[in-house]
C-alpha cells in the first residue's frame, strides 16, 4: 500500500477537523472523496499533501512515518492541485518555468508544447498573458504545472468545479490518461457523478469521520 | 558664529507649541495630552543626552563609546520588533547590528569618520534609526505580503519549492520597500530637504560646500545601512513563517 493512515486525527482550537481516520491507499488507485463542505475533505487532503501533519495516530507513505520524509522531496512526489488555482507571473510561461526553476533544471519548452496539446492547448500559448485566459484554460494550466514531473500521486481538490462540459471533459482525459498509461495514483476531492464513476474507489467524509467506504467497485 | 540659543529664547521658541496646542484644542482633536507628554518628554530626554553626551565625549573612553553604540542598537532593534507583527528580537537585532556595524566600520576605514566619541555616537545614531526604519517596513510588508499572497505560497509548496522558492516574490517586495524611503530620501535631498546634518553644520558656521561633503557621507551610509538590514531581516524573517516541516504556522 501507498499511504497507510492509522487513528489519524487533526485539532485546531480542541476541535477535530479529523477524527481517527483509518485509510488505505494503493499505488495505482483513484479515490475519490465525497462530502458536506466543512466535514474535513481539503483537511485529509492537505495532510496527504504534506502541508499539516496529524496531530495523533501515524500516516504512513510507502511504509515510513510521512514526519520522517523530507517534505520538499515528498511533495514533489505526492502533488496537489488546489482549489481555484492562482497562475504565477505574468505569462503561461512562467507558470511552467517555476517548476524547473525549483529543480535547477534548464526549461523544454519542447517537453511542456507536449503537456499543452494533451489539454488542447497550441504551443502558442506558452506566450499568453495569464490575465486573458479563460477559467477553463487557468484550470488546465494549473493542472499541467502540477505534473510537469510526472509525480507518483495526484491530489486534485474540485479542480472541474463550475467548469463546461467541454473543459470538463478534457480533464477528464487527462486524469485517465495519468491513470491508466502513466500509472499515477489519484486522490480527488469531487461531487460530479462522472468522476466518481471513473474513479475505482469512493470514500465520503462527515463531520471528520470516515463513514462507509464502498471499497473497490 | 550665530548661534544663540539660550535658556530665554528657548522658553519664549516654546510659546510655538503653545499655538500647536490651541489649534488640537479649537478642533477638538483630543491631542492635547499626548502633544504635552511627547513636549515633556522631548525635552526631558534630551537635557540628558546633552549631559551625558558632554560627559561621554569628556571622558573620550572608547569602551564607554562602544557601550552607548551598543545601547542604541539595542534601543533600534527593540523599537523595530515592537513595531512588527514579527516579535523576533534576534532577527531585528542581527539586522540593524550588522548593518550598522558594516556601515560605520566602513566609514572609519574610508578615513570618513574617526573612532572618537563626538563622531560615532551622532553617527550610530542616525545609522541605527535608518535601519530601525527599514527592519520595520521590512516586516510589516513581509506580514501583509504572507496574507496577501499566501495562496502562493501554498501552491508553490504543493509544487515541491523548497521555502526560499516558495517566498522570494515576498522577500523581495520586502527589501524593495524597506528601502524605499531611504532611496526617495537620497533623490531628493538637496532640492527639497536639508537634512539634519548638513543644516547643522551649516547652522554651526561651517562652509556649505564642507557641508554637503557630510550629507554626501551620510547619503552614501543611509543607503548602505537600509539595504543590508532589511536584506538581513527579509531573509531571516521569512523563515519565521514556517515550521520545521517546511509547513506555513497559519496554515489549518
Amino acid at each position: 500500500m501507498l499511504f497507510d493512515l492509522n487513528h489519524v486525527s487533526i485539532i485546531r482550537d480542541q476541535k477535530h477537523l479529523l477524527a481517527d481516520i483509518n485509510l488505505t491507499i494503493n499505488a495505482g488507485d483513484y479515490l475519490t472523496i465525497t462530502g458536506p463542505s466543512g466535514s474535513g475533505k481539503s483537511t485529509l487532503v492537505k495532510a496527504l499533501a504534506a502541508l499539516i501533519d496529524p496531530d495523533e495516530g501515524v500516516l504512513n507513505y510507502n511504509g515510513q512515518d510521512i514526519l520522517q520524509l523530507d517534505p520538499i522531496k515528498y511533495r514533489r512526489e505526492v502533488s496537489y492541485c488546489v482549489q481555484q488555482p492562482t497562475l504565477f507571473g505574468n505569462t503561461v510561461r512562467d507558470n511552467f518555468a517555476f517548476p524547473y526553476q525549483i529543480r535547477k533544471q534548464k526549461f523544454d519548452p519542447a517537453a511542456v508544447e507536449k503537456y499543452l496539446a494533451q489539454v488542447q492547448l497550441p504551443a502558442s500559448y506558452l506566450d499568453q498573458p495569464i490575465e486573458k485566459l479563460s477559467g477553463g484554460e487557468r484550470q488546465r494550466i494549473a493542472l499541467l504545472r502540477n505534473i510537469l514531473f510526472d509525480p507518483r500521486v495526484l491530489i486534485l481538490d474540485e479542480v472541474t468545479t463550475g467548469l463546461d462540459s467541454e473543459n470538463k471533459a478534457i480533464i477528464h482525459d487527462l486524469i485517465n490518461h495519468l491513470n491508466h498509461d502513466k500509472h499515477i495514483t489519484i486522490i480527488q476531492i469531487t461531487h460530479d457523478t462522472e468522476e466518481i464513476a471513473m474513479a475505482n474507489r469512493l470514500i465520503h467524509i462527515v463531520g471528520g469521520q470516515l463513514v462507509d467506504e464502498s471499497g473497490v467497485k | 558664529m550665530g548661534i544663540a540659543v539660550n535658556n530665554q529664547s528657548l522658553f519664549y521658541a516654546g510659546m510655538l507649541v503653545v499655538i500647536a496646542l490651541f489649534i488640537a484644542w479649537r478642533e477638538k482633536l483630543g491631542l492635547d495630552k499626548d502633544m504635552i507628554i511627547a513636549v515633556i518628554r522631548a525635552v526631558i530626554q534630551l537635557v540628558i543626552v546633552g549631559y551625558v553626551l558632554r560627559y561621554i565625549i569628556h571622558l573620550d573612553q572608547l569602551w564607554i563609546t562602544l557601550i552607548i553604540a551598543a545601547l542604541i542598537i539595542f534601543n533600534a532593534s527593540y523599537n523595530a520588533m515592537k513595531r512588527s507583527a514579527l516579535k523576533s528580537f534576534k532577527i531585528s537585532l542581527a539586522a540593524i547590528a550588522i548593518g550598522t556595524i558594516i556601515t560605520l566600520g566602513g566609514l572609519i576605514l574610508a578615513g570618513a569618520i574617526k573612532l572618537v566619541p563626538f563622531q560615532i555616537i551622532p553617527i550610530t545614531g542616525m545609522i541605527a534609526s535608518n535601519a530601525m526604519i527599514a527592519v520595520g517596513l521590512c516586516f510589516k510588508t513581509m506580514e501583509q505580503a504572507f496574507k496577501d499572497q499566501r495562496q502562493q505560497v501554498v501552491e508553490k509548496l504543493t509544487l515541491g519549492a523548497d521555502l526560499k522558492d516558495a517566498t522570494l516574490p515576498i522577500i523581495r517586495l520586502s527589501i524593495k520597500t524597506a528601502m524605499q524611503p531611504t532611496i526617495d530620501g537620497a533623490k531628493t535631498v538637496g532640492i527639497v530637504s536639508l537634512p539634519g546634518m548638513m543644516s547643522g553644520l551649516i547652522f554651526a558656521g561651517v562652509d556649505p560646500v564642507r557641508a554637503i561633503k557630510y550629507q554626501i557621507m551620510v547619503t552614501f551610509m543611509l543607503l548602505s545601512t537600509a539595504s543590508i538590514a532589511s536584506f538581513i531581516a527579509a531573509y531571516l524573517g521569512y523563515r519565521e513563517y514556517f515550521n520545521a516541516r517546511k509547513q506555513l504556522k497559519s496554515m489549518n
